[in-house]
């Protein structure tokens, strides 16, 4: 019978793209580093203050406070879906950390005498064991993101629901909690472990602020956790093309469970972080804060529709957020400004890469 | 030339295969076999029932009558992964790739390979695409492993959803519409794909609309007609005219 083709293929028209217009320089990631590289050497020259060390911790300290959320934020946004609910999840986590610390290191109140008693004065509260209190509360914390996110993933993966609904109805059940456990109160750490979080979250360590240590730590663990295992190999799959993911045998329901929860965890310990920072977990706290999490990892390239993200991307879009505030604040342009900066940055972002894929 | 009543060990062979939804009667008595290294084409019009068999084929939902035997042995697919553990593959008309993700990925999607470090498993990126490579080389298609599938023709396409199938050494291979919607060229491309298979000996099933497709690679052509097995001929013993009076059903039976 006869071949159609029976000389070996060959695709002379097929070439390897130049390395400008391919991988990381090609990416939204890229460029937006190159805009944020750009933005330092025009700040550098607009402020003698800016590239100062105590500046640039500053600036470090604050994108880190919204960073390890974003990290969170973009595997969820790498399967297309989306979490609402992080800024709500950031103040119920910080909440119930500090009340659960308060709880057990007030001598007398239910179960607090498995973790401190009372010195000889009748007045010192001494823990039983060193970090057990802060280790429970901050388990506490995460406990309660953790439920979070188990009830997004099973809404979504399992129920069908849509990710923004879900979410959206999540950011309003979980705030509300807040206000109920605190009745509208909020909460403060106490206790003699309290100065423990206080140095985990604002301390420094070898020169650099306690969450940017944090951040990196996070960052390379999810950069190797997508590109070099199974499970982040499924997160993208499932972004691209999620019914050929079910189709190739790939646990889907599993996959976006997960996500849903690793993005509570990850807010959950931003919100504990920040609460350590601030000394208090009031009842609006991070409120919003989803929008700008979102904001930072679309401008650093994770894709709205799926499919594409990353941790560098996430950072990136965090710290150019972070140098435009700053920068603004030395340049003593009208702080009512940022917002609509931050908006038409958004805005930019997509519309160069949206640009950049018409003309390749 | 093969043709069906050949004896030989069968790789499928099936049996007075029924379906019922509900009161719709959607197959009816379908007896098939297929020997390996035979390509055998499965025609029809809209609604004759092709894809409720391939479906049973591939174990998304069980026969109400009749018997599946794979290999000489009674199989019962409860899922699609049943039917994919004895060495049956499905490509889908739709291809089932994720576009964002590289040739090498999307063909080890869901099997990748992996080497231990320490307590953690990372993927085997080398040998992946080191094996990928081969694949296509089987195939005899320049597609390179660490391109983007959204970057690719369809022919390419087609070699990563066909070489995601001899990852597994499927037995037989059934290809949904493969050559829809593609170019002339590309369809030259899936169709010498076609015969690639063949010579290593796997069963090919092809589903298709197109009779100078099914003419210019198959064995053998089935035709069904609502729901029924209406004609099972040597590709040479017919021609595109009998099959398509056998589809508008102008001839009730061959």
């Amino acid at each position: 019978m006869a071949t159609p083709l029976d000389s070996p293929l060959t695709f002379s028209n097929v070439g390897r793209d130049k390395w400008w217009r391919s991988g990381f320089f090609a990416s939204q990631t890229g460029y937006v580093l190159l805009a944020l590289v750009a933005l330092f050497v025009v700040m550098n020259f607009a402020s003698p203050y800016f590239l100062t060390e105590g500046n640039m911790q500053n600036v470090a300290k604050n994108f880190s406070f919204i960073a390890i959320a974003t990290l969170g934020v973009t595997f969820v946004i790498i399967t297309g879906g989306i979490d609402l609910s992080v800024g709500s999840v950031m103040c119920f986590s910080a909440m119930i950390t500090s009340m659960v610390m308060t709880h057990i290191s007030t001598p007398g109140m239910p179960g607090a005498d498995w973790f401190v008693h009372l010195a000889p004065d009748d007045k010192t509260v001494i823990a039983n064991m060193p970090g057990l209190i802060l280790l429970v509360s901050v388990l506490a914390g995460l406990g309660v993101a953790l439920v979070v996110g188990l009830v997004n993933g099973f809404c979504i993966a399992v129920l069908g629901l849509s990710p923004f609904v879900t979410t959206l109805g999540m950011l309003s059940i979980v705030r509300g909690l807040g206000y109920v456990v605190s009745n509208g109160r909020g909460s403060f750490p106490s206790g003699p472990e309290a100065n423990y979080l206080y140095t985990l979250t604002s301390g420094v360590v070898f020169g650099m602020p306690a969450p940017f240590i944090y951040l990196v730590v996070l960052a390379v663990v999810m950069a190797v956790v997508l590109h070099h295992t199974g499970f982040g190999r499924h997160v993208f799959a499932v972004g691209g093309n999620e019914k050929a993911a079910a189709l190739t045998g790939i646990p889907v329901v599993r996959v976006k469970i997960e996500i849903y929860v690793i993005c509570a965890l990850a807010a959950g310990l931003q919100g504990i972080i920040i609460s350590g920072w601030l000394g208090s977990a009031p009842a609006n706290m991070a409120t919003s804060y989803e929008l700008n999490v979102i904001a930072a990892a679309v401008i650093g390239g994770a894709n709205l529709a799926g499919g594409a993200g990353g941790p560098l991307g996430a950072i990136v879009g965090c710290v150019l957020l972070e140098v435009i505030r700053n920068g603004l604040v030395l340049a003593q342009v009208n702080s009512y400004w940022q917002q609509t900066l931050v908006g038409v940055i958004i805005i930019a972002a997509v519309l160069v890469d949206r640009l950049r894929s018409r003309m390749a | 030339m093969v043709t069906p009543h050949d004896a030989g060990l069968a790789v499928l062979e099936l049996k007075g295969i029924g379906k019922e939804f509900g009161a719709i009667r959607a197959l009816h008595g379908v007896d098939l076999r297929i020997s390996p290294g035979e390509v055998v084409g499965l025609m029809g019009d809209n609604g004759a029932g092709k894809s409720t068999l391939v479906k049973i084929i591939a174990g998304n939902f069980p026969p109400s009558h009749g018997e599946i035997r794979f290999d000489g042995k009674p199989v019962h697919f409860g899922r699609p992964i049943d039917a994919r553990a004895v060495g049956i593959e499905v490509v889908y008309q739709d291809l089932a790739l994720a576009d964002n993700l590289t040739a090498a990925a999307n063909v080890f999607l869901g099997r990748e390979l992996k080497r231990k470090l320490g307590p953690f498993a990372l993927l085997d990126h080398k040998a992946m695409a080191a094996r990928a490579l081969e694949l296509f080389g089987e195939l005899r298609s320049e597609t390179r492993p660490h391109d983007l599938v959204k970057q690719m023709s369809g022919g390419q396409r087609q070699a990563v959803a066909i070489a995601r199938t001899r990852l597994s050494n499927a037995k037989l291979v059934m290809m949904d519409e493969p050559t829809a919607a593609i170019s002339v060229r590309q369809v030259e491309q899936v169709l010498s794909l076609i015969h690639r298979l063949k010579e290593q000996g796997v069963a090919v099933m092809l589903i298709s609309h197109r009779m100078p497709d099914v003419f210019a690679v198959c064995d053998r052509v089935v035709v069904m007609r609502r729901g029924e097995k209406r004609a099972d001929k040597a590709i040479g013993d017919t021609s595109p005219e009998e099959v398509t009076s056998l589809i508008t059903g102008a001839k009730e039976a061959a």
